[in-house]
């Protein structure tokens, strides 16, 4: 029996329950936190000279840049396709995902090679007017501002797309009869009240821009992440490597308290909605499909007709027997994921809504920020507590004579416990969006009928957040089918998935032959894809 | 945790379950690698030794960096007998941080020559890697080059592709001329090079040579076997090859390599499989395979690269592009060479 004096119900529980799960997230951050114990004054002195005020400038725009891409992408075709009716609408609503299961790198090194000077673009534009020199660079900032948009947008797209289904007309219908224009009810009504979906979305996506090495590297643009690699990598100096994470990540938790305050107070409920779509008229109608067409071609339609001729090109040499058993292992530990990810993030998000102590939302924030550092350092950091762990197992088992190599080390477990660490972000995001618009009302009436929050979640909240786990459990599988740093390093012997051959294909920069795992990421991600449009379109008629 | 127990009622099971599933045990003679090569390569290798001995072959691959961390974090129960890598600088890392054992073996003294190996034999080189320089034939006659550091002067001005200065290559090719040159020449040279780029730096290899075929720069510095599986591909490349500094100190190499980790189970297994991949069988997929140059002098180089002729090679022992390292990258920093 829970009644309110239970000592499961006692408020002063919200930061332990916090910790429980944070520790996934807050551990490898504290290996990383202590690099700080060893000091690394000589290469800071050489890296602030040289490397850091560039690095900083470079990072401001990226993240200013594609901040502003994402937001104005996302949210626009997210109000288009929920909101609006428009010839094609409905391909667009679940085509305009599909770039989410694209990886970066992959958009990234395609877009690079048909526009740099050596493509077929600009060779084409050479054979027929004499000269390309006018045409813009795409390794340059605006076109890394523009790939990563791409890449990123789908992340604003589905949150605030599922805010806008659930919403958004009503708001629209309600501001009208209250004497707004459509335009005004658009940015005075809506858009406000889908701000934490947005919100969610855009922090994924900044979060993902700072982590990323892969794609930036390929455009030779120099962001933060790139001097903690140059710190490693090429000054061996792993100590000032995490050091220079850990600023990354209290830049991040600046932010997000930030961002947290701004929200403060703030609620986010409405009721049920009747969906009649806009119908848009003749320009505009055309206009709408032309836009989504275009997006949807760029970011997704050339790589992967890119992606298809390379896979004609080079299959021969690269499918053999154990293709399907990769396809197999990337689809089980993405799958294994989606569900372990989406349950923690779930649990976080209500532990957070019971416990709203300063202690508990601090607690909530930290375990979300894996995601905003470099994945290799994160797989390094999750790596040495479990060896530590694992050699202490090992010499325990000795004793017992038992004779084993490793026992945490190449388990499942730590898999999904290391790739937990790392995206738990993009759970919470959609799921904490979802909880917000349980009413005050409701959460106190569920509470003054003395309801344990297990109850509260199992019979109020978890029906509530529906749209939100499916979306989280979408992006954390599409994820986790594209994740390489902490896959390679935390896989059993012999335990190879796409993404592992994907890296190992493209470690001597050969892309094209990396065709094939990226080609079969990209279809097993479109699963999951269509199956959340299917639920996600089940409330319209 | 009350909330908590229905999903752990869940994910525990299955846990228990994946931790008896993974923890199998071998029974045959077993060698455990840690690899950062490329699969494509090192698989019909292992395939071939295995097929050869009966040994099974154990492999993980990742990039380097993670790999010595791993190496390190498991220190004394590390399953690994034999870690493989590019460059000699990641090698040279490997054995200053004590992750590396010394090898008594007359055969990989005799396949290997002595400047491509660890002069404390913790590590021996697999395979030569030259850089060189390359060439638009339609626009340079190669009696216009000569040497790395020609490349600097300002007839080159808006004429040079070069690769990232965050690849090793570079690092190791730069770490070189230190050692040769000393800092203050070296760091003319490279600020020349800055100078003369026609370009932003490059991510990789390939797109230098993709730009020097296309016009769009007309020398270039790239590793041969890239050149030779682009002109594998597209025979009619107007791109030539040229050995750099052939009289004086020769061309930069650098190298692929193996050593026997320092907590090996099975370090005579490991030792083997270094001295098997020495030897002619193996240093013949090594070049076939790759367009890499083999350490072993019987074997010949692939047909490919053949007719590049021979080339003198700088003869410097490779373990310095390791210990210069760092001294190159800040060089390359102070010089802007992104």
């Amino acid at each position: 029996m829970h009644t309110r004096g239970s000592i499961w119900n006692w408020r002063g529980w919200g930061p332990l329950r916090a910790l429980a799960i944070a520790a996934l997230t807050l551990i490898p951050l504290i290996v990383v936190l202590a690099s700080f114990f060893d000091p690394q004054l000589e290469a800071w002195e050489h890296l602030a000279t040289y490397v850091l005020p560039g690095v900083l400038w470079n990072t401001f725009v990226l993240v200013v840049g594609v901040g502003l891409g994402v937001l104005f992408l996302g949210v626009s075709l997210a109000w288009l396709t929920a909101v609006c009716d428009f010839p094609g609408r409905k391909f667009f609503s679940w085509s305009l995902m599909l770039p989410l299961a694209m990886p970066a790198y992959v958009l990234a090194f395609v877009q690079v090679g048909l526009l740099d000077f050596t493509g077929p673009v600009q060779s084409f534009l050479r054979a027929w007017l004499g000269s390309s020199s006018w045409f813009p660079p795409i390794r340059s900032t605006g076109g890394v501002v523009l790939v990563l948009t791409l890449a990123f947008y789908p992340y604003v797209y589905l949150l605030a797309r599922n805010a806008f289904i659930t919403q958004g007309l009503r708001a629209v219908e309600a501001a009208q009869m209250l004497g707004y224009t459509r335009f005004q009810a658009f940015w005075k009504v809506a858009l406000p009240m889908a701000r934490p979906w947005i919100a969610g979305g855009v922090t994924l996506a900044l979060m993902e821009t700072l982590a990323d090495f892969g794609s930036v590297s390929i455009f030779s643009f120099d962001t933060f992440t790139t001097a903690i690699y140059k710190a490693w990598f090429s000054l061996f100096n792993l100590s000032a490597a995490s050091q220079l994470a850990s600023l990354l990540v209290m830049v991040v938790l600046v932010l997000a308290v930030i961002d947290q305050r701004l929200r403060h107070n703030r609620r986010y409920a409405v009721k049920s909605f009747t969906p009649v779509r806009i119908s848009l008229q003749r320009g505009a109608k055309w206009s709408a499909t032309i836009f989504c067409a275009l997006i949807l071609a760029i970011a997704f339609a050339v790589p992967m007709i890119q992606l298809l001729v390379w896979v004609v090109d080079v299959w021969r040499e690269d499918f053999d027997a154990r293709y399907p058993v990769f396809l197999l292992h990337s689809i089980w530990l993405a799958g294994m994921a989606a569900v372990v990810v989406t349950v923690l993030g779930l649990l976080l998000s209500a532990i957070r809504q019971h416990h709203k102590d300063a202690t508990t939302q601090l607690i909530v924030r930290l375990a979300t920020l894996g995601y905003a550092i470099p994945g290799t350092v994160l797989a390094v950091g999750v790596f040495i507590p479990v060896a530590w762990l694992d050699n202490q197992l090992i010499t325990l088992a000795g004793w017992l004579h038992w004779d084993v190599q490793q026992i945490l080390k190449g388990s499942l477990f730590v898999m999904l416990a290391a790739l937990s660490a790392r995206f738990l972000a993009v759970a919470f995001q959609p799921i904490d969006a979802a909880m917000q618009r349980i009413t005050r009302n409701q959460g106190n009436a569920a509470r003054s009928l003395g309801l344990s929050p297990k109850k509260v979640l199992m019979h109020l909240q978890l029906p509530m957040v529906r749209g939100g786990l499916l979306t989280a459990a979408l992006i954390v599988f599409v994820d986790v089918m594209k994740e390489m740093p902490i896959t390679l390093m935390t896989r059993p012997f012999g335990w190879d998935t796409l993404a592992v051959r994907v890296f190992e294909m493209t470690s001597e920069g050969m892309w094209d032959r990396a065709a094939l795992p990226s080609l079969a990421i990209v279809l097993a991600g479109l699963l999951p894809v269509i199956l959340l449009i299917k639920k996600s379109e089940s409330g319209f008629h | 945790m009350k909330t908590c127990s229905k999903p752990l009622a869940l994910v525990l099971p299955t846990v228990m379950a994946a931790l008896v599933f993974f923890t199998g045990s071998a029974s045959a003679e077993t060698v455990t690698v840690y690899s950062a090569r490329n699969e494509q390569l090192i698989k019909p290798l292992f395939d071939a030794y295995t097929k050869e001995t009966g040994t099974k072959i154990q492999v993980l691959t990742d990039k380097e960096g993670p790999l010595l961390e791993r190496l390190k974090a498991e220190g004394a129960k590390s399953p690994a007998d034999v870690l493989i890598t590019v460059d000699a600088g990641n090698l040279w890392h490997a054995s200053r941080m004590g992750l590396l054992q010394p090898i008594k073996s007359g055969v990989l003294n005799t396949n290997v020559p002595a400047n491509l190996r660890d002069p404390k034999n913790e590590w021996y080189a697999l395979s030569i890697r030259a850089r060189t320089i390359i060439y638009n034939k339609k626009f340079v006659n190669p009696s216009q080059l000569s040497t790395y550091e020609a490349l600097a002067e300002p007839e080159w001005k808006g004429k040079l592709c070069l690769r990232t200065s965050k690849k090793v290559y570079n690092q190791s090719l730069v770490a070189t001329m230190i050692a040769t040159l000393g800092e203050k020449r070296t760091e003319e040279v490279v600020r020349g090079w800055v100078a003369n780029l026609a370009t932003e730096v490059f991510a990789d290899d390939n797109a230098v040579i993709k730009a020097v075929g296309a016009g769009q720069c007309e020398v270039g510095i790239v590793n041969t076997y890239y050149l030779a599986r682009a002109l594998d591909k597209d025979p009619n490349m107007p791109v030539g090859l040229f050995w750099a500094n052939q009289k004086e100190r020769g061309v930069h190499v650098n190298i692929s390599g193996a050593g026997v980790t320092r907590a090996a189970p099975n370090a005579a297994g490991g030792q083997r499989l270094i001295e098997w991949l020495s030897s002619e069988t193996a240093q013949g997929i090594y070049t076939n395979d790759d367009f890499e140059y083999p350490v072993n002098s019987k074997v010949k180089p692939d047909s490919i690269i053949r007719h590049w002729g021979p080339y003198k090679m700088d003869l410097i022992n490779v373990s310095k592009a390791g210990e210069l390292q760092g001294n190159a990258t800040r060089l390359m920093d102070r010089a802007g060479y992104r």
